[in-house]
């Protein structure tokens, strides 16, 4: 057993593409739900539409890598007016029940064969990183340092990636302590009482459900950038898993979700890397090293649920907040 | 603010009332010298159930008006329906001359007539301050892309702190301005609604059981609060359930009963209208059931002597049936 590389790789894992693309995502979702309150169980739908987007832009019409990041953000934005515009006039559960059917619906027009020239169907999409390497203006090779020993394209990926996330950060913290923001969080607390004090309260959702959803097919794209497009990736429990890293930093805060995205990614690679390899040492009986892979899974299911039992504000969150939740 | 001066115990001033809102016989309906609200025809129905029929109904202007009636009259569905909270099967309204039928609550409230809940809605997780500041009309930076630019909305910002601040010193919550609003006891989220929605600067101040769960110490500085709104040019309508302060502080008094006004006029003269008697006082309201049934000792006032006799009677006739049934047990 390598105790040595297992650990590279976790630490490794702290700057990976799928890290920050669940930050970025988490970020949009700590938006819908952390502080709008938008019950969204469909952000994997928004980082398919992203992904897509931007594949499909870049592969079958040409464009740019960075139109094909313009065409993620637009769908995003029309996937939240079609969904907004019908359900944020009704109560907050009705949301949760359209996001998650819309989530499966998205994900079944790329996954059916109808489309399969432009979608590629149940083979997704590749081959797409043309125009984004082209522009990457890190000289070729290997560097880095430690754990953290990328190559060029590497490097492009998450230096582009980190810029994104740092952009989403900004913008969410310097929304949220504006007067807007307080609007928003008075729209958690009681729609009612804010509706009587004359604000559009459905106009500020919707406002709500655009910006977090371009967070969200901000974070497909990262996703997508270094390898590819997958339709086994947008399900739903990528939905799930990002709650987790949500919840895992804090809902209503601006770095909670960045931070549980990282540790999220941080467990998950630490056990998928540690579990084979005690499997193959003999001190995890029983097992194989598939089955190793699913009690992975299990054990961050164990973990979301001590969290949100013990520690429901999650690692950032305020613990006055939750204190007053339950009257 | 000259009221945080005044000594706790002194007794409340009366203050003068006004008089002369109505023009022509008082009766259900009648028209008012100066109107800021007139509805006709509101039907508002559940299913079968007619919640709400108001044939017509004026709201008189800078006067306090107190709306009372049963559990179930319909006072709380009329607010709902003049706020635009609620949309009535049919009919016309208009505040201040304005026509508000199809138009969403945030809009009328806009229009300066805000309202606040039976059951207080304070943002629990916002603190007491932006609870406030929330309600402040026209903010620059609630604008979404504004917003990101503090340099737009800091000015505005600071003036709307600084009036909520004074707003919270008037209603004594400025020690708690900081704490979650969650914290506040029922009371307090019945002065900070009330504060809350006064930051709008609104012209009409729909108040939806004041008094409801507030304890008597605060109800008289909550009484004082209102009266002041119609001492700035304010006028005031509120849902109420207590007798005792409708007589007090309220200058015209509308009856409801199964959705319909039965009654309205001035305090004194509608407390003694029959209709308004028989569908929420009762006939023997200042009688203490105590003293008829003779549990407790005391006088029965003369008025009262039928009632005593009727229950004397009644208390008889239940032995009697008693005894029959069972002769063993009271021999």
């Amino acid at each position: 057993m390598d105790l040595l590389q297992i650990l590279s790789n976790t630490v490794s894992s702290i700057l990976g593409p799928a890290t920050i693309a669940y930050a970025l995502a988490a970020v949009g979702l700590a938006v819908h739900f952390g502080y709008t309150g938008l019950l969204n169980f469909g952000i994997a739908a928004y980082m398919a539409i992203g992904a897509y987007g931007y594949a499909i832009s870049v592969l079958t019409f040409g464009l740019p890598w960075w139109g094909g990041v313009l065409v993620g953000i637009v769908g995003s934005i029309i996937f939240s007016l079609i969904l907004g515009i019908p359900t944020l006039r009704l109560r907050g559960d009705y949301l949760a029940i359209v996001t998650i059917a819309a989530a499966e619906v998205i994900r079944l027009l790329f996954l059916t064969n109808a489309f399969d020239a432009v979608t590629g169907s149940a083979d997704g999409l590749s081959g797409y990183h043309d125009s984004f390497r082209a522009a990457n203006p890190l000289p070729d090779g290997t560097f880095g340092f430690g754990p953290f020993t990328y190559n060029s394209t590497g490097w492009w990926v998450r230096i582009i990636g980190v810029l994104i996330l740092a952009i989403a950060v900004l913008i969410v913290w310097s929304v949220m302590r504006s007067p807007w923001g307080r609007v928003i969080k008075g729209i958690r607390e009681d729609e009612d009482a804010v509706r009587a004090l004359g604000k559009n309260v459905f106009a500020y959702k919707l406002q709500a459900l655009v910006l977090g959803g371009i967070f969200g097919a901000l974070g497909g794209i990262v996703y997508a950038l270094p390898s590819s497009v997958n339709p086994g990736v947008y399900v739903t429990s990528l939905t799930f898993f990002v709650y987790t890293a949500l919840l895992l930093g804090g809902a209503a805060t601006v770095f909670g979700p960045v931070l549980g995205a990282v540790l999220f990614w941080v467990v998950q690679t630490f056990l998928s890397n540690l579990l084979p390899a005690l499997v193959v040492s003999g001190i995890l009986p029983f097992m194989s090293t598939s089955q190793s892979q699913t009690l992975r899974f299990i054990l961050v299911g164990v973990a979301l649920m001590l969290l949100v039992i013990f520690k429901p504000q999650g690692l950032l969150g305020n613990k006055k907040e939750l204190t007053f939740v339950k009257q | 603010m000259s009221s945080n001066e005044t000594p706790i115990n002194e007794a409340p001033v009366q203050r003068e009332k006004a008089t002369n809102l109505h023009k022509g016989d008082i009766a259900p309906g009648v028209a008012k010298v100066d109107p800021i609200i007139i509805a006709d025809g509101i039907r508002r129905t559940f299913g079968g159930l007619t919640a709400v029929d108001v044939d017509h109904i004026e709201i008189p202007r800078n006067a306090i008006t107190a709306l009372i009636g049963p559990n179930g009259a319909g006072k709380t569905t009329l607010f709902n329906l003049l706020t635009g909270f609620d949309k009535p099967d049919g009919g016309t309204w208009t505040f201040e001359g304005n026509s508000l039928a199809g138009m969403p609550a945030f809009k009328v409230a806009r229009l300066g007539q805000v309202r606040t809940f039976q059951l207080t809605k304070a943002l629990g997780l916002l603190t007491v301050l932006e609870n406030m500041k929330l309600g402040a009309k026209d903010q620059r930076g609630e604008k979404f892309f504004s917003s990101m630019f503090p340099a737009l909305w800091r000015k505005q910002d600071d003036a709307i702190e600084q009036r909520a601040m004074m707003l919270l010193k008037k209603f004594k919550l400025d020690a708690k301005s900081e704490d979650f609003a969650a914290s506040l006891s029922g009371g307090q989220r019945k002065l900070l609604e009330m504060a809350r929605a006064l930051m709008s600067q609104p012209t009409l101040v729909m108040l939806d059981e004041p008094m409801a769960g507030v304890n008597p110490a605060l109800t008289q500085s909550l009484l004082d609060h209102i009266l002041d709104l119609k001492d700035e040019g304010m006028t005031v309508l509120f849902v109420e359930h207590d007798m005792h302060m409708v007589r007090h502080i309220a200058d015209w008094v509308i009856v409801m009963a199964e959705g319909r006004v039965v009654a309205e006029g001035p305090p004194d003269e509608v407390m003694k209208n029959q209709a308004v008697i028989d569908a929420y006082l009762g006939a023997h309201q200042d009688v203490d059931l105590g003293v008829v049934t003779g549990r407790v000792a005391g006088e029965i006032p003369e008025e009262a002597q039928d009632l005593a006799a009727e229950v004397a009677a009644l208390d008889s006739a239940i032995r009697n049936r008693a005894a029959n049934d069972n002769p063993e047990k009271t021999s």
